[in-house]
């Protein structure tokens, strides 16, 4: 609080970056967590809330005549231009928010002070939603092959690697200590994925210290091992991520890469993607051309190919493709490394995870593999996010490569995927905000230091219980398509740019209509309309099971048949698939029926009070955003509506 | 069948087909007298290709090699088997008639005139056009005389929510000597009758227009059409879209993977441009009509390409019953067929072809690019799909002058 010059600061306006015209007069307030602008002309009260963390430049532009300019970047891609119409306040603002946005202690973080109405002990649960070695068992693990091995219980070993590791069963601690001394940073080859069916399996390291000719017996070893746990197999691959450039200037730096001559029986290859310093330029330059006002095609083809951007996403998808084909086609492990092995790895093994195996596709299961291969295998989270202020040179947007590579493959598979673009976003925007404790700090150890179980809430039970938001209503897990592999197209034209995150706040540049919502309104009706069919079919059962008792009570038998009739037309109903999950829950048909009512009245309860949750902590996190979800009232207006839309866009 | 008589071989064995994207496959391959056809010989795959010999764009013999003659086939669109059409019912989509009597809000101002009955006045307009009803045929008659081709300003949309029109002509014939036209000016004033303005949307630049009356043709001045402001908007027409299309299609095909080439390709054809220009300018004319309430005559120089594609596209945003598929093939019918785009110019051939054809334009493949942007960002608006398009690039692809005789059930 003792960072906040000015609290409040009266009559600012809020400019509207795509209409300039268009413009909002409000008061600014600056609070410990959030500043907010509430806009007091339109009789409605509209709040736009940003949360300080989500801050990633303030700048202050110089005055005019109407005011002082302050932009406001944001790490979720919001721009803000506020006019502060004296130069004395707008001074104040700037250095409050610059100190506000960029804490120097983890403590200043907004996951300590975040407290939702939730009590203690459904907070604990919270941390064990995921489980990581339910994720390893669901890979058959362990098993005759692959174990886990205690060896880097404490950190010893390796402190930015996880705990728990599996490691091939012939790996003797000493081979892996061994190991991990000709590793950068101790990172010995750990496994990362395994597939069941062929008993390929992806590892990932760091680069292995070799110099122009260092070698390393344990390091020979190591592969060997993990080579001979692949049975089928009489070869693997090692693939290093980076430009060939890249690792021979590593060389001379006592690193560098695995000398084919020295492993038996290893194909080594070199894939090359980027370095962060680059990727960081390349998203900068891309972002300049989602900022310029209005662009020609021309402006905006030129900026994206000089940004380099959708060339990166490339390069990163198809490393991801080659392993995945390696796995799943060849039956060949591969052992996958970049630098340090929680970058380019980390984006690697888990673009070909999705790619590999549908669980990861699905809601929890994509949860399960940013915990696994991103914030347990340490990807340097604070760093590369700039959570708190630190060396500039650090920050890069490796994570967020990879949710676009995601991204870009649920355009070329639209039913693949059991969640939607929303939850690329959600967890992007929480990734920056750090509003739960998920992705704070470095690595496991760091994590354990802070106390962040202890302390902070989790992001994925908070989506888990949000998961409707999130659904993709278009998912078909048992389409052909969507098993097993998924074989994308790397055909440039198939690499979009994903206005859907870099634009997502200029809502005036594209209104859209969003399918998504519509198709999911469209569910929750069918559902609903189910639901009634079935008490209604229950009650007509009933009725006529009373109208036969009164028959047979009175002997006359002659009038059977529409009961009959009646009864096999029910029977033939029931054999549609729609009808079953109605059919099981009243299973006894004589039940009184109040009963079944019953059964509709929670679930409408859990939604209602899920959206209730969703909202609120929405405004908490300052993510104004996401849903102009208005689905059923949103059909009959929407001729009007586009009519103006789409001339306005034009 | 005359065409059968050219075919010198009709069946060849052993031949390879390769495809992008597919493995080659070994088969024979026979010529009929409208297909192509060629059948895979392995028993596992019953792979076939149907190909119509009309939608072959360009074919090419490359040196001889050992494997034989591989010869490429660029094909303009998908072929399908022939579907059963019967031929009732299927010509009467839409047409001025139909249109008029379907508004009755309409017939105050405006009247049916059979001036045209039998093509005299102007070859390239229906018989039955929609025209302001102080106006009396022989007033038409010389006004079309003043204009190219004798497209004279015809109603082409309605909006019932202002009761502002959108009429289109082709460039009036002003000439080097500033001519001019009573009956013209007329027949725009009763366009605007009881309003205090309207625009005219010309779809060249003011240069261009400029120098189009060195040619015979000009534009509207404003000494002689006072309440008319006119607007330049310059659109890429003829052969130089034509070629924005070969380097587009080029790009597409390049093999190299290359997402920097494909970027740099992507905006060296300028397709992605044209098609930003046509919506813009749609976007302008909608506006003009429905939020300033003017009419708007659109006019480029012949009146047979630019304008009636930003004429659709302009219905197809303010209308929401264009929109549906009823009403967006209505649409087609009404804004080129029977405002007379030459089909069978325009599409000829498609970008693989190397007759560099002088009438040769895809104006129409702009129109349906245009369409599909606007579904991308209104997925809910349109009562039509992708498929459509596709289907209507290919159909016009086939038989370009027959456009309606396709219309789904």
């Amino acid at each position: 609080m003792e960072h906040i010059r000015l609290p409040k600061v009266e009559n600012v306006r809020l400019l509207d970056r795509v209409s300039p015209r268009r413009r909002r007069v409000g008061t600014l307030y600056l609070t410990a967590t959030h500043s907010i602008f509430v806009e007091n002309e339109s009789g409605m009260r509209n709040e736009t809330w940003v949360l300080h963390s989500l801050v990633c430049n303030v700048e202050k532009q110089a005055a005019s005549a109407s005011g002082c300019p302050l932009l406001i970047h944001c790490k979720n891609f919001q721009v803000l231009q506020f006019v502060i119409s004296r130069e004395r306040e707008c001074h104040d603002v700037h250095l409050s928010l610059q100190r506000l946005s960029q804490p120097e202690r983890y403590e200043e973080l907004y996951c300590f002070s975040y407290k939702p109405n939730i009590d203690e002990e459904e907070r604990r649960q919270e941390w064990d939603f995921l489980d990581l070695k339910a994720d390893y068992s669901r890979m058959g693990l362990p098993n005759s092959l692959w174990k886990l091995s205690p060896v880097n219980q404490h950190y010893k070993v390796s402190d930015t690697y996880p705990a728990d590791l599996f490691v091939p069963e012939s790996a003797t601690p000493p081979v892996i200590v061994g190991s991990s001394k000709f590793r950068s940073r101790g990172r010995f080859p750990a496994l990362s994925y395994y597939s069941k069916e062929n008993h390929a399996a992806i590892c990932r390291s760091s680069q292995p210290l070799s110099g122009f000719s260092a070698r390393c017996l344990e390091d020979e070893q190591m592969l060997e091992a993990i080579l001979r746990s692949n049975p089928r197999s009489d070869f693997m691959y090692v693939v290093d991520t980076r430009p060939k450039l890249n690792a021979i200037a590593n060389r001379a730096a006592g690193k560098g890469y695995e000398n084919e001559d020295n492993y038996s029986n290893i194909k080594f290859q070199f894939i090359g993607i980027e370095n962060i310093h680059v990727m960081r330029n390349s998203q900068q330059k891309m972002l300049e051309v989602c900022e310029l006002r209005s662009p020609s095609i021309s402006d905006f083809l030129e900026g994206l190919e000089s940004s380099g951007w959708l060339k990166h996403i490339k390069a990163v998808l198809d490393a991801g493709i080659f392993i995945a084909k390696a796995v799943a086609e060849e039956g060949v492990s591969v052992l996958v490394h970049c630098s340090d092995g929680w970058d380019r790895t980390a984006q690697v093994c888990s673009v070909a995870s999705v790619l590999l195996d549908p669980y990861y596709r699905s809601l929890k299961g994509f949860m399960v593999l940013i915990e696994k291969d991103w914030v347990s295998f340490g990807h340097k989270f604070s760093h590369r996010c700039n959570h708190l202020v630190g060396d500039p040179k650090e920050v890069s947007p490796v994570i967020d490569q990879f949710l676009e590579c995601v991204w870009q493959l649920m355009e070329q598979f639209p039913c693949a995927f059991e969640f939607s673009e929303r939850l690329l976003i959600t967890i992007h925007s929480h990734i920056y905000s750090c509003q739960f404790g998920n992705f704070i700090g470095n690595n496991q150890r760091e994590r354990i230091e802070l106390g962040l179980r202890e302390r902070t809430h989790s992001l994925w039970s908070y989506i888990w219980t949000n998961r409707a938001d999130y659904i993709n209503p278009l998912y078909r897990p048992n389409h052909s398509q969507t098993q097993g592999l998924l074989r994308p197209s790397t055909a440039p034209y198939c690499f979009k740019f994903w206005s859907g995150l870099y634009n997502r706040f200029d809502r005036g540049m594209h209104p859209r209509q969003s399918v998504e919502d519509y198709l999911r309104a469209i569910q929750e009706e069918t559902q609903q309309l189910e639901e009634q069919l079935t008490s209604h079919k229950e009650k007509i059962t009933q009725i006529e099971q009373e109208q036969e008792w009164n028959v047979t009570s009175k002997e006359t038998t002659f009038d059977k048949s529409p009961t009959v009739w009646a009864l096999g037309n029910d029977l033939g109903l029931a054999n549609t698939p729609q009808d079953y999950t109605g059919g099981f829950i009243t299973s006894s048909p004589c039940q009184p029926k109040a009963d079944s009512s019953l059964i509709l009245l929670p679930k409408d309860l859990n939604q209602t009070s899920d959206s209730n949750f969703s909202n609120s902590s929405d405004q908490e996190s300052g993510i104004a955003d996401v849903s102009c979800r208005s689905p059923l009232s949103e059909d009959s207006t929407r001729d009007a509506d586009s009519d103006e839309a789409a001339y306005s866009a034009a | 069948m005359e065409f059968a008589e050219h075919i010198k071989t009709a069946n060849v064995e052993d031949v390879v087909l390769r495809q992008p994207l597919h493995p080659p496959s070994r088969g024979t391959l026979c010529i009929t007298g409208h297909h192509l056809l060629f059948s895979d010989r392995e028993e596992s795959s019953s792979r076939q290709v149907l190909l119509l010999l009309r939608n072959i764009d360009a074919i090419e013999k490359s040196v001889e090699n050992l494997l034989g003659y591989p010869g490429f086939f660029s094909n303009a669109g998908h072929s399908e088997r022939p579907t059963d059409l019967s031929l009732e019912d299927q010509w009467d989509l839409s047409s001025p008639e139909k249109h008029y009597s379907q508004m009755k809000e309409l017939h105050e101002r405006w009247r049916l005139s059979s001036v045209n009955r039998d093509y005299l006045v102007c070859a390239s307009y229906p018989p039955a056009v929609i025209v302001p009803h102080s106006i009396d045929d022989d007033t038409l008659k010389k006004a079309a005389k003043f204009r190219q081709g004798g497209r004279f300003p015809i109603l082409c949309y309605y909006h019932r929510k202002n009761g502002m029109v959108i009429v289109r002509s082709s460039q009036p014939l002003t000439g080097a000597n500033r001519k001019r036209c009573k009956e013209d000016e007329l027949l725009l004033q009763a366009v605007i009758d009881g309003s205090d303005k309207g625009y005219i949307i010309d779809t060249r630049s003011s240069q261009q227009a400029q120098q189009a009356r060195m040619t015979g043709g000009g534009f509207e001045s404003k000494s002689c059409y006072s309440r008319w402001k006119r607007l330049h908007r310059q659109m890429e027409r003829g052969k130089s879209l034509q070629e924005s299309l070969i380097k587009l299609v080029e790009a597409c095909g390049d093999e190299s993977h290359n997402m920097d080439r494909w970027l740099s390709k992507l905006e060296n054809s300028k397709w992605l441009s044209h098609v930003q220009t046509a919506l813009s300018t749609a976007g302008l004319l909608a506006e003009c009509v429905e939020r300033d309430g003017h009419s708007v005559l659109v006019h480029g120089s012949e009146g047979t390409d630019c304008s009636l594609l930003i004429s659709t596209l302009a219905q197809l945003i303010m209308d929401p019953h264009c929109r549906t598929m009823e009403g967006f093939l209505a649409l087609l019918e009404r804004e080129w067929v029977q405002a007379g785009h030459p089909f069978q110019h325009r599409c000829a051939h498609s970008a693989y072809s190397h007759a560099r054809l002088q009438q040769e334009s895809p104006v129409f493949l702009l129109l349906l690019d245009c369409v599909w942007q606007l579904w991308r960002q209104f997925p809910l608006a349109l009562g039509f799909s992708e498929a459509l398009l596709l289907r209507l690039a290919s159909q016009t692809r086939r038989r370009p002058n027959t456009l309606k005789r396709f219309r789904r059930k």
